[in-house]
C-alpha cells in the first residue's frame, strides 16, 4: 500500500506540472496584457497615460522578458511563497480574495459527494433489486431527467418556485444576521439550514449518474453463479444482497468520485452565480469577464489541483476497498 | 439465439419451421446496418425519441419558415407581454366562429411599481391563420420570402404564443431560431470530435507501445481537469471583437478540445480488441496496406459502436453551449441560441415578472432527453451478434 501510496505521488508531479502550463497559457491566451487594458481604461476616462509609468509597471511585472521566464517567475512566486499575484479588478493580492471562497467550495463539494454517495446507494440497490418495478421506472425516470436538466437551470426553476409560492427569495449561504459574523454554533447551524439547497441542485446529474453506475454493476453482480449459491445455502435475502454483490459492486461507486469531482466544481460554479453564493463560481466568472487573468488563472489553477488531488484520493481509496486493485498495483 | 434477432413484424400465418427458415435466411444474408436497424427498432422509446430528434432538426432546419416572425423583431409596447392561448372556436359575439385567434392585450400602468401590466382583452380577437403573409426574411440567407407557417393574419398585428422578452421579441420565434444555432454546435462540435477521437483513438490503439501511453497520459490528463473552468478561460480568451461567425466556430472548438476523450477511449479499446482478431491477421498476410487494413477491415466492425458514441455525444456539446452561452461567455448576441435565450432570465427579479422565459431551457432539455435516449438504443443495437 506504501509503495502504491508513494507511486501515486510520484505521478502526480508531471500531472501538475502540465496543469500549470495550461493555466499560463489561458492567463497569456487573451490579446494584450492587463497592463494595455489598464491603459485602454486610463485614456477612456481621460486621463492621461504617464509612459513613464507604464515602463515602470512592465518592468515591475516582467512583461517584457520572453514567456518561459514570465511563467517561471509565476509558478516560483506561487510555489515558494504562495503569492498568486494582484488582481487587476480588486487592486489586491489574489492570495487574499480566494482563500475564503476556496473553502466555502470545498466544503459545498465534499458535502455534495457526500449526500449524492448517500442519495445514490439505496436507491441504486433498489432498482437493481427491484428491477423493472414501477418504483425502478421512476427512479430511472428521475434520473434521466436529472442528467438532461442543466444543473444551473434547476437552480433558476427552484428559485421561481420559492419566490413564486413561499414569497421568499433563496439566495446566499447565510442569513443576514450571521453572514458577517465570526463562526460560531449558531452560524454553523444556520448554514446547514442554508446548504441543503445547493447540495441538493448540484448534486442532482451526479447522483442519477451514480444510480446508474451501481444498478448497472449490480445487475450485473446478481446473475453471477455465487449469488445463486448464496440463495440455495438458505442465507436471508438482504444478507446475500448487501453482503457479496453489493460489496462487488461498489467498487465503481467509489471511483467515480474521481470523475464526479470535476463535474461537481464545475456545477458548482453555475449554481452558485444563480443563488448568489460566495463560492469561487461568482468571482471565477467575474474574473473571466474583466479579462483579471492572474485571479482567473490562480482559480483554475486551485480548482485543477483540488481535482487532481480528490482523484488520487479516491484511487487510493479504491485500493484500500479492493484487494484485487491493491495487489495488482502494488 | 437467431429467433432473437428477427424483425417484429414477420409475415404471420405460414408454418413455424418454414417461417423460421425463411427468416433465418433473412438474417444470414442481410447487411449488418439492416441487423442494427431491426434491433434499434424494437427499441420502443428509441423509437419514439427518434422521431423527436428528426422534428427537433426539421425545425432547426426551417426555422425561419416555421417561426411567426423574425428573431429581431422588436416592439416596445410589448415589454414582457405574457404567452397568449390559442383558441379554436369564438362564442362571444352571440354566433358561433371557427378557426384559430388570440385575445389581444390591454396593458395598464402599475400605480405603485409604474411597470406595465398586461391583461388578456377578451373582447379583442386577432386571427391566426396558417401560410400567411408577415416579417420578410431570406430562407437560408439567399430565398427571400415573407410566408410564414403561422401567424397573424394581419402583418400589423404582433402574436406571442409563448409571450416576449425584455424587448417585446417574440419568445416562440427566438426559440425556434436557437434551435437552428444550438443543434448545429452539437454537429458540428461532433463532427470536430469526431476527428480528433478517431486519429488519436486508432493512432494509440493500432500503434500500442509508447505512443499509446504518451495519449493515455493526455487523456487522462485531460479528463483530470474540470471541465467548466477550463472553458469558461478558453472562451474567455475569444477576443470580443470576433464577428458572430468566428465565435461559433471558436467556442465548438473549445467544446471539442474536452469532448474527444470518450470516443477516443471507446476507438482504442476496440483497436485493442480487434487487433489480434483472426481476420485483421488474414488480411495482413494477403498483404494488405495498413490505411487498407483498419478502414476497410477494421473500421466496418465498429462504425456502429462509434455512431453510437458520436449520438451520446451531441447532448452533452449542447448542455455545454447553454452554460458557457447562459454565462456570457459563449455566443454572444444577436447571436440566437438556447444558451443565450437563458441569459435573460439570469435574475430573480426577471424570472419573478417572466417565468415565461425559461422556456428555453425546456426546449434544451427535451432536446437533450431524446438524443440520450436515441444513443441509448443505438449502442444497445450497435453489437447485433450479441
Amino acid at each position: 500500500m506504501a509503495k502504491l501510496v508513494i507511486r501515486r505521488l510520484i505521478y502526480m508531479v508531471p500531472t501538475m506540472f502540465a496543469i500549470s502550463v495550461v493555466t499560463f497559457l489561458i492567463i497569456q491566451l487573451p490579446p494584450g496584457d492587463f497592463l494595455s487594458t489598464y491603459i485602454a481604461e486610463l485614456s477612456s476616462r481621460g486621463d492621461a497615460v504617464d509612459t513613464r509609468l507604464v515602463e515602470a509597471l512592465r518592468e515591475r511585472y516582467g512583461l517584457n522578458d520572453p514567456i518561459y521566464v514570465q511563467y517561471y517567475q509565476w509558478i516560483s512566486h506561487i510555489v515558494l511563497q504562495g503569492d498568486f499575484g494582484d488582481s487587476f479588478l480588486y487592486r489586491r493580492p489574489v492570495a487574499d480574495l480566494i482563500w475564503n471562497r476556496l473553502g466555502l467550495t470545498i466544503a459545498l463539494a465534499v458535502a455534495t459527494l457526500l449526500v449524492s454517495w448517500a442519495i445514490a446507494f439505496p436507491i441504486g440497490v433498489y432498482s437493481a433489486v427491484k428491477q423493472h418495478s414501477a418504483g425502478d421506472y421512476a427512479f430511472t425516470f428521475i434520473g434521466f431527467l436529472g442528467l438532461a436538466t442543466p444543473n444551473f437551470l434547476l437552480a433558476l426553476i427552484f428559485v421561481w418556485i420559492s419566490f413564486n409560492y413561499f414569497g421568499q427569495s433563496v439566495g446566499g449561504l447565510f442569513s443576514p444576521e450571521f453572514a458577517d459574523a465570526a463562526w460560531n454554533l449558531g452560524k454553523v447551524l444556520d448554514l446547514l439550514s442554508h446548504v441543503w439547497v445547493p447540495v441538493l441542485i448540484i448534486g442532482m446529474a451526479g447522483t442519477a449518474s451514480l444510480i446508474r453506475v451501481l444498478r448497472a454493476n449490480l445487475l450485473d453482480e446478481l446473475r453471477k453463479p455465487y449469488v445463486t449459491t448464496a440463495r440455495a445455502k438458505g442465507l436471508p435475502e438482504w444478507r446475500i444482497i448487501l453482503k457479496y454483490p453489493v460489496r462487488m459492486a461498489l467498487g465503481p461507486f467509489i471511483s467515480t468520485a474521481g470523475w464526479l469531482l470535476p463535474s461537481l466544481i464545475g456545477g458548482e460554479v453555475l449554481v452558485s452565480i444563480v443563488i448568489g453564493l460566495d463560492t469561487t463560481g461568482p468571482l471565477l466568472v467575474e474574473a473571466l469577464i474583466s479579462q483579471d487573468m492572474y485571479l482567473a488563472g490562480s482559480f483554475i489553477l486551485i480548482l485543477a489541483t483540488l481535482t487532481v488531488i480528490g482523484t488520487l484520493l479516491s484511487d487510493l481509496l479504491l485500493a484500500w476497498w479492493d484487494p484485487r486493485i491493491r495487489y495488482a498495483e502494488g | 439465439m437467431a429467433v432473437r434477432q428477427l424483425p417484429p413484424d414477420q409475415p404471420a400465418g405460414t408454418a413455424p419451421i418454414e417461417a423460421a427458415a425463411a427468416t433465418d435466411g433473412g438474417v444470414a444474408v442481410a447487411p449488418q446496418w439492416k441487423l442494427v436497424w431491426w434491433r434499434f427498432r424494437k427499441h420502443r422509446l428509441a423509437m419514439v425519441s427518434a422521431v423527436f430528434v428528426l422534428l427537433f432538426a426539421l425545425v432547426g432546419v426551417f426555422a425561419e419558415f416555421l417561426a411567426p416572425t423574425t428573431p429581431d423583431s422588436y416592439s416596445a409596447d410589448h415589454t414582457y407581454a405574457p404567452p397568449q392561448g390559442l383558441h379554436f372556436v369564438d362564442t362571444s359575439g352571440g354566433g358561433t366562429r371557427f378557426g384559430p385567434y388570440v385575445h389581444g392585450y390591454t396593458s395598464v400602468r402599475d400605480p405603485e411599481t409604474l411597470a406595465r401590466v398586461f391583461q388578456e382583452d377578451e373582447s379583442q380577437r386577432i386571427d391566426v391563420g396558417f401560410f400567411v403573409r408577415g416579417e420578410p426574411y431570406e430562407m437560408w440567407g439567399f430565398i427571400p420570402s415573407d410566408r410564414h407557417f403561422i401567424g397573424p393574419t394581419d402583418p400589423e398585428q404582433r402574436v406571442y404564443f409563448l409571450g416576449a422578452d425584455r424587448n417585446g421579441r417574440d419568445l416562440l420565434s427566438r426559440i425556434i431560431y436557437g434551435t437552428r444555432i444550438s443543434l448545429s454546435i452539437g454537429l458540428v462540435g461532433v463532427a470536430l470530435t469526431f476527428v480528433f477521437g478517431i486519429v488519436l483513438g486508432g493512432v494509440s490503439g493500432y500503434f500500442g507501445g509508447r505512443t499509446d501511453t504518451a495519449i493515455q497520459r493526455v487523456i487522462e490528463f485531460l479528463m483530470s481537469i474540470p471541465t467548466i473552468p477550463l472553458w469558461l478561460g478558453l472562451s474567455a480568451a475569444v477576443p470580443r471583437t470576433w464577428g458572430p461567425l468566428e465565435t461559433y466556430f471558436a467556442i465548438t472548438v473549445i467544446l471539442s478540445v474536452i469532448g474527444w476523450t470518450d470516443l477516443a477511449r471507446v476507438v482504442r479499446g476496440r483497436f485493442l480488441s480487434l487487433r489480434e482478431e483472426d481476420f485483421v491477421l488474414a488480411a495482413r498476410l494477403d498483404g494488405c496496406s495498413r490505411p487498407r487494413i483498419i478502414l476497410r477491415h477494421m473500421l466496418p466492425s465498429f462504425s456502429s459502436h462509434i455512431i453510437a458514441s458520436l449520438t451520446l455525444a451531441i447532448p452533452y456539446m449542447i448542455l455545454a453551449e447553454t452554460s458557457l452561452s447562459f454565462l456570457g461567455l459563449g455566443l454572444q448576441p444577436p447571436v440566437v441560441s438556447w444558451g443565450v435565450l437563458l441569459q435573460e432570465s439570469q435574475n430573480i427579479r426577471t424570472i419573478a415578472t417572466a417565468p415565461w422565459l425559461l422556456l428555453p431551457g425546456v426546449a434544451v432539455v427535451v432536446a437533450v432527453l431524446v438524443l440520450n435516449f436515441v444513443g441509448d438504443g443505438v449502442r444497445d443495437s450497435a453489437d447485433p451478434y450479441r
